[in-house]
C-alpha cells in the first residue's frame, strides 16, 4: 500500500458515548476499494459500535464520515443502505415466518409493471423468486429446497447464506459483515468465506468483524486492530502472525511504528 | 485460495470430498395423527375450515331446519358486523398488537353518521365521508400512541376504548335515532341492511361488503409489500427495522386502516340494526377477538391467514344458530364459544409443536 487511493469509507475522530460509557473514543477508520478489511478486538473494545456508526445504526456524537470522499451523515440504517452500504448484522435481521424470496426483498420489493403494480401495488412474485434463486445459486447455496419455504425452516448456515446473499445482491459500495461465521459449522463457515471472496472478486470492498483468527488471516487484506474504543493500528496479515494480532488487541504488545503507518 | 493455505490450520482440506447431494432423510412412518399434524402445519387455515364443516354437519343432523336457505342466510347476516370488525382486528393482531377499541369506534361513528345526517341535516354522503375520516382519526390516535409514545397496544386501546365510549354517549345524548326517522331522512345509511335474492337465499349488502373487505385484505396482505411488511413487523419488529422497513409508518397505517374498516362496519351496523342506538354492539369487541383467535391468527403476531377470521366469525354464528335451533338455552351458546376458543388455540399450539 504505497500510494493510497481515496478510501471508499472513511471515519475520522468518531466519538460515541452511551451515558457515561465511552464506546468509541476518537477512532479512525479506512476502507480502501476492493479490499477485505477485518476488524478485530477484544470483547467490549467497541468494534460493533464503530461499525454501527459507519453504517447508520447509531449516530456518532462527534467525528466525520466520508463515503467516496464525500461527507455523509446517516441517521438510520435505511439512509446508509440507500447510499449503497449493506450490513449483515449478527442477529441477521430476517423474518422467520416469511419466505426466502420475501426476506431477500424485504423493504425493496419488486412490483409488477403497468396497472397492477402502479395502482394495485401488486408484487411481481415470479420475478422476485427468480432473482432470489439466481442469487442463491451464484453463492452455491443449493441445499435450499424451495425458494418459497419459510426462513424458520432453514439451518443456521443457510440463514446466514440468505443474509449474505441479500447484502451481496443489493450492496453497491460497501458490505459490512458482523461475525458472519460465529454460529456456523466448519462446512458452512467455509461456504461463507468463499462467498465473501466471491463478492470481493467482483470489486466490492468488505468489512469483516470476526473473532476467528484463522478466518481473518486467511481472507483479510488488512487488519484493523481495535482496542479501548479506538484504532490501535492496522496490520498486514502477510507480515504479522496471529500471535502478534492477539497480543496487540489484548494489550500484551505495543504496536511498532511501521504498523501505525499501514 | 491456494496461496493462503498453510496460514489457517489445515482442518478443512477434507471438505472438498464432502457429500454434495441434497439432504434427504428416510421418512419415518408417522401414523394418522402425525400425518394430520403435518398436513395442518402446512395448511394452517384448514383448522377452522374443518371445524366449520364438522359443526355444519352436526347441526344439520340435529336440527332439520338448519340447512334451510333462510337460516343459512340469517347466519351470514348476523355474522357480517362482527366479521368486518374481525377483519380490522386481524390487521392489528398480525402486527403483534391488539385493538380493544374496535366496537367503541364503530358505535361512536354510527352515532356521528346518524346525528350529522338527521340532526345537523348534512347530506348523507357527506356525513358518511366525515364518519370514515373520524374512523381514520381514531386509528391515527391509536397508532401514534403505540409508535411515538411507545405505549403497549393493549394499554393504548384500553384507554381509547373508554374515551370513544364516553364520546359515543356524548354525541348521542344517550338517545336512539329511530328506524322511521332514518327511513324518512337518511335511507342511504341503511343501505347495507337491504336484502336481495340469490338463488333462494336472502342476503344483505352487508354480507357482500364483509366478503369484499376480506378479499381486498387478502390481496393486500399477500400480494403487496405493505402486507408483507405487516407480517414481518409482527414476526420480529427489530429485524424488520434493520431490514429497512419503516416500521412506525407501517404501524400507524395499520391502525388507520383498522379505524376506517371500523367506520365501514359502523355504516353496515346501521343497516343491520335498523336504528342507531348508543348501546348496540357491546359484546362485539371480544367477539371480534374470538373470531380472530378461532380463525388461527396468532396473538403473538406474524402468523395466520386473513381468511381464518372470516371462517372464525362464521363458526361462532353457526354455533349460536345451531344451538338455538336445537332449543338450547342462550347460556350454552356462551359456554360453547368459550370451549371453542380454548380448543382452537390448543390445536394451534399442538400443530406448532410439530416434530418429524
Amino acid at each position: 500500500m504505497s500510494e493510497k487511493p481515496t478510501p471508499v469509507l472513511q471515519g475520522r475522530g468518531i466519538v460515541k458515548h452511551y451515558g457515561r460509557v465511552t464506546a468509541i473514543d476518537r477512532s479512525d477508520f479506512d476502507l480502501y476499494p476492493g479490499e477485505i478489511l477485518a476488524v478485530i478486538g477484544d470483547n467490549g473494545a467497541g468494534k460493533s459500535s464503530l461499525i454501527k456508526a459507519v453504517s447508520g445504526a447509531v449516530v456518532p456524537d462527534e467525528g466525520d464520515i466520508k463515503l467516496n470522499g464525500k461527507p455523509v451523515k446517516f441517521t438510520s440504517p435505511i439512509e446508509a443502505r440507500d447510499a449503497g452500504i449493506e450490513t449483515v448484522y449478527q442477529q441477521l435481521a430476517l423474518s422467520p415466518a416469511l419466505s426466502i424470496a420475501d426476506n431477500m426483498f424485504l423493504g425493496r420489493e419488486i412490483r409488477k409493471e403497468g396497472f397492477l403494480g402502479k395502482y394495485l401495488r401488486m408484487l411481481d412474485r415470479a420475478q422476485m423468486e427468480k432473482v432470489a434463486r439466481e442469487k442463491l445459486n451464484d453463492l452455491g447455496l443449493m441445499t435450499i429446497q424451495s425458494i418459497s419455504q419459510a426462513v424458520e425452516t432453514l439451518s443456521g448456515g443457510q440463514r446466514q447464506g440468505v443474509a449474505v446473499a441479500r447484502a451481496a445482491a443489493f450492496g453497491s459500495k460497501v458490505i459490512i459483515l458482523d461475525e458472519p461465521t460465529a454460529a456456523l459449522g466448519v462446512k458452512e463457515s467455509r461456504k461463507v468465506l468463499e462467498l465473501i471472496q466471491d463478492v470481493r472478486s467482483r470489486g466490492m470492498p468488505i468489512v469483516l468483524i470476526s473473532h476467528n483468527m484463522p478466518h481473518v488471516f486467511e481472507i483479510a487484506d488488512r487488519i484493523h486492530v481495535h482496542r479501548l474504543g479506538k484504532r490501535l493500528c492496522v496490520i498486514d496479515p502477510k507480515q504479522a502472525s496471529m500471535n502478534d494480532a492477539v497480543a496487540l488487541m489484548t494489550g500484551a504488545k505495543k504496536p511498532e511504528a511501521s504498523m501505525e503507518a499501514a | 485460495m491456494s496461496q493462503t493455505s498453510g496460514k489457517g490450520t489445515d482442518y478443512e482440506s477434507s471438505l472438498k470430498d464432502s457429500d454434495t447431494s441434497i439432504a434427504a432423510f428416510e421418512l419415518k412412518h408417522r401414523g394418522a395423527l402425525g400425518t394430520a399434524q403435518h398436513f395442518l402445519h402446512g395448511n394452517p387455515t384448514m383448522v377452522p375450515v374443518i371445524v366449520l364443516l364438522i359443526s355444519v354437519v352436526v347441526f344439520g343432523v340435529v336440527s332439520p331446519n338448519f340447512f334451510s336457505a333462510f337460516n343459512l342466510s340469517l347466519i351470514m347476516q348476523q355474522v357480517a358486523i362482527v366479521g368486518i370488525l374481525a377483519a380490522a382486528q386481524s390487521l392489528v393482531i398480525l402486527t403483534a398488537g391488539i385493538d380493544l377499541s374496535v366496537a367503541a369506534v364503530m358505535m361512536m361513528i354510527s352515532v356521528i353518521m346518524g346525528r350529522l345526517s338527521v340532526e345537523v341535516g348534512m347530506p348523507v354522503p357527506i356525513s358518511i365521508l366525515i364518519g370514515l375520516l373520524c374512523g381514520a382519526g381514531t386509528g391515527a390516535l391509536n397508532g401514534l400512541l403505540v409508535t411515538k409514545v411507545k405505549l403497549p397496544p393493549f394499554i393504548t386501546t384500553l384507554g381509547t376504548w373508554n374515551i370513544f365510549l364516553a364520546l359515543n354517549y356524548y354525541f348521542s345524548n344517550r338517545e336512539t335515532i329511530r328506524s322511521q326517522t332514518l327511513d324518512a331522512e337518511a335511507p342511504l345509511l341503511k343501505l347495507f341492511g337491504e336484502r336481495f335474492n340469490l338463488g333462494g337465499a336472502v342476503l344483505t349488502w352487508g354480507v357482500v361488503l364483509m366478503v369484499v373487505i376480506f378479499g381486498v385484505l387478502w390481496f393486500v396482505l399477500n400480494r403487496t409489500a405493505f402486507g408483507r411488511h405487516i407480517y414481518a413487523i409482527g414476526d420480529d419488529k427489530e429485524a424488520a427495522d434493520l431490514s429497512g422497513i419503516r416500521t412506525d409508518r407501517t404501524l400507524v397505517a395499520v391502525y388507520v386502516l383498522a379505524g376506517v374498516i371500523c367506520a365501514i362496519a359502523a355504516w353496515a351496523s346501521i343497516g343491520r340494526v335498523g336504528s342507531i342506538s348508543p348501546q348496540s354492539f357491546f359484546e362485539a369487541n371480544l367477539e371480534s377477538i374470538t373470531a380472530v383467535v378461532i380463525g388461527g391468527i396468532s396473538l403473538f403476531g406474524g402468523r395466520g391467514s386473513i381468511l381464518g377470521p372470516l371462517i372464525g366469525a362464521i363458526i361462532v354464528g353457526v354455533f349460536n344458530s345451531g344451538l338455538r335451533l336445537a332449543g338450547v338455552d342462550v347460556l350454552w351458546q356462551l359456554f360453547a364459544t368459550g370451549w371453542l376458543i380454548i380448543v382452537a388455540v390448543a390445536i394451534d399450539q399442538w400443530i406448532r409443536r410439530i416434530s418429524a
